[in-house]
């Protein structure tokens, strides 16, 4: 009887153990950029962007898309061509069919409440942090961009070169994927992404959506807005106005 | 039923060193191709944001549907006791190794990181189908290793049915597992369809077995050893079933795609004015890669001859090759659908361009010619061909 009681003993202890090791580990990883005793990422905030394509000036973008470019360092890549070059946010202009109506929008990773690029990395190094913000863990990912067939934004981009001169807080890696971070580094100091602070109006708004007194959320009570691709389910985290 | 006799290959003839040596220097330059590509980063390559998965992912998808429909003979002789193809059976399950080797090999030296494969081994997602794949063919060399144990080893002949339906099994989850790569990625207008699980079963059946009559009428001439009708002239009127499959299933899936009202601009871009894609289903897949073969291997004129043979059997893998490469990138050079009701003047759209570069390609045929090369000296080394497989040997009740 001695066998089975020891044997017990020794499932439990291990079970314990592996559960430690599994909620420490799980925890470094979801707090990557986080100083968790003084902030930390719970499911209790949700951080999503409003984008006011009525009020957003073509000029807004262009100032969005070189404040991430300035704050991220991308876009200077020397070997890489056309499509291969990185793009983390974009001015994509549209049109409506019926009305003719032309829209002009800023367009990155949506962070997405059930992000499709999660669900298929073979290993979690495309990853949702609690507070919704969608990352790429660079020490995970092998490359294999399964990632980038599965977005429906084009949001993400393939390393295809080796770089130099990276940012401190964005380390970037040749045949590695990479995408908007929502600025997290930013977020998590109390700060706004880059791209928002490069807007002088109140086109675009960040903050916690599900905080009832953020100016996000009372927006968003206020007006029409959507979800691109809408239909797909995906609960993104970026909304948009006027389109 | 008389006793066959496996027996090694001899592997001593030029012919032979001539075969490894043309094969090792298409490895060399795949492995050439792999440094460059990696050291240089991908922008050597014709693969952007855009095409993500290039030509390597051709060769390698076509290799690893191939491999699973190649250990058919086998499942047919112990699944299904069809006791003239048993003597294949050893053979059949090489080559799906071979071919699962090679196929792995050129999409792991296809990613951005390669010499992170032991993070791919050590953290799963069990949500994501990739990471499933990676479990299924691992589990299929072990299976299928497991398997030819069973069928090498006297004593243990007694368990390689029960094994052979668990590789039958294992077989098809792997192949619906490859095919529902594409079919869970909703946002591609061209992929999102659950028929591409079974039409990649079906793909694998036609491309495994061609390149299984291939590997087996070379190995018989070579070694020259004797090789009866009965079993070519079976397995030409199953290569024949197979392509015919293939296309039903291509006609299916096309014709309910362009039921779709949302679908019928990426259908028309593959059928009509997709220009190198719409060349390529038309001109290779469809017609040099299935209606060709299927008139070689039925026609009267050509029926039983074994070049014709060999010939429809090359042209069904240059038609699976040309298919895959409509399926990966024509269905990624087509734009996301990501404004529905819009148009989009200007950040995003258009037809993605994609040119394969000349390390793609080596890559890709190196990864062809480890599986050869395995097979090669496999057959050497190991008595995996029987002596002999004229008529009487093979099928005694067969009546000339």
């Amino acid at each position: 009887m001695d066998n089975t009681i020891n044997r017990r003993d020794f499932i439990k202890a291990t079970t314990a153990t592996t559960a430690g090791v599994a909620t420490l580990g799980a925890g470094i990883t979801l707090t990557t950029y986080v100083n968790a005793n003084e902030n930390p990422v719970t499911n209790e905030k949700r951080w999503g962007m409003l984008v006011d394509t009525n009020q957003l000036t073509e000029s807004d973008i262009d100032g969005m898309v070189s404040a991430c470019q300035k704050e991220h360092g991308w876009g200077d890549e020397i070997h890489s061509t056309g499509d291969q070059k990185a793009g983390w946010i974009k001015k994509v202009k549209v049109k409506d069919t019926a009305t003719q109506r032309i829209s002009n929008l800023a367009l990155m990773c949506q962070h997405c409440d059930e992000p499709p690029c999660v669900d298929v990395c073979p290993t979690n190094a495309s990853m949702k942090r609690e507070d919704g913000i969608v990352l790429v863990d660079k020490h995970l990912c092998i490359g294999c961009r399964y990632c980038m067939m599965a977005c429906p934004y084009d949001a993400r981009s393939f390393v295809h070169e080796d770089l130099t001169d990276q940012k401190e807080h964005m380390p970037r890696g040749k045949g590695t994927v990479e995408s908007c971070t929502m600025c997290v580094h930013k977020v998590d100091k109390g700060e706004q992404p880059a791209c928002v602070s490069s807007v002088k109006s109140d086109a675009v708004i960040f903050g916690d959506l599900y905080d009832a007194t953020s100016k996000i959320n009372q927006t968003l009570k206020k007006v029409q807005s959507t979800q691109i691709r809408a239909d797909l389910n995906l609960n993104t985290g970026v909304r948009y106005s006027g389109i | 039923m008389s006793i066959i006799r496996y027996e090694q290959t001899q592997g001593k003839s030029l012919g032979f060193y001539a075969l490894i040596a043309g094969l090792g220097a298409f490895i060399l330059a795949a492995l050439g191709s792999v440094y460059f590509m990696e050291h240089s980063g991908h922008h050597v390559t014709g693969m952007s944001n855009r095409i993500v998965w290039g030509l390597p992912h051709v060769f390698a998808l076509f290799l690893i549907v191939a491999a699973s429909g190649a250990l058919n003979i086998a499942s047919i002789a112990s699944v299904f006791n069809k006791k003239i193809y048993k003597p294949l059976s050893r053979l059949s399950g090489l080559v799906a190794l071979a071919l699962l080797a090679g196929g792995l090999m050129v999409l792991v030296l296809d990613l951005g990181r390669p010499d992170r494969l032991i993070i791919a081994m050590t953290e799963y997602n069990f949500e994501s189908i990739f990471a499933w794949n990676i479990i299924l063919y691992n589990g299929f060399f072990l299976i299928v290793g497991v398997y030819l144990w069973m069928m090498f080893e006297r004593r243990m002949n007694k368990y390689s049915r029960k094994v052979g339906i668990a590789a039958f099994t294992w077989r098809l989850i792997l192949t619906t597992g490859t095919g529902s790569i594409f079919g869970f990625l909703v946002a591609r207008q061209a992929y999102d369809a659950v028929i591409m699980a079974p039409m990649f079963v079906v793909m694998s059946f036609a491309f495994g077995l061609a390149f299984f009559v291939l590997v087996l009428m070379a190995s018989y001439k070579w070694t020259e050893r004797p090789l009866g009708d009965a079993i070519v002239n079976r397995l030409s009127n199953l290569l024949g079933v197979f392509v015919a499959a293939v296309m039903y299933f291509v006609a299916v899936y096309h014709l309910g795609n362009l039921y779709l009202a949302e679908n019928s601009a990426v259908e028309n871009f593959i059928l009509v004015d997709g220009g190198i894609y719409t060349q390529l289903f038309w001109y290779v897949q469809i017609i040099l890669g299935g209606l060709v073969p299927l008139a070689l291997l039925y026609s009267p004129m050509t029926k039983g001859n074994r070049s014709m043979l060999g010939l429809a059997s090359v042209l069904v893998i240059i038609g699976g090759l040309a298919q895959l490469y409509v399926i990966i990138i024509g269905g990624q050079a087509y734009p996301l659908e990501l404004f529905p009701g819009k148009e989009i003047l200007a950040g995003y759209g258009g037809i993605a361009s994609y040119v394969p570069t000349v390390p793609e390609l080596m890559l890709g045929l190196g990864g062809m010619a480890v599986a050869l090369i395995a097979i090669a000296y496999l057959v050497k080394f190991l008595p995996f061909l029987p002596e002999s497989l004229a008529d009487d040997v093979a099928n005694p009740h067969h009546k000339g």
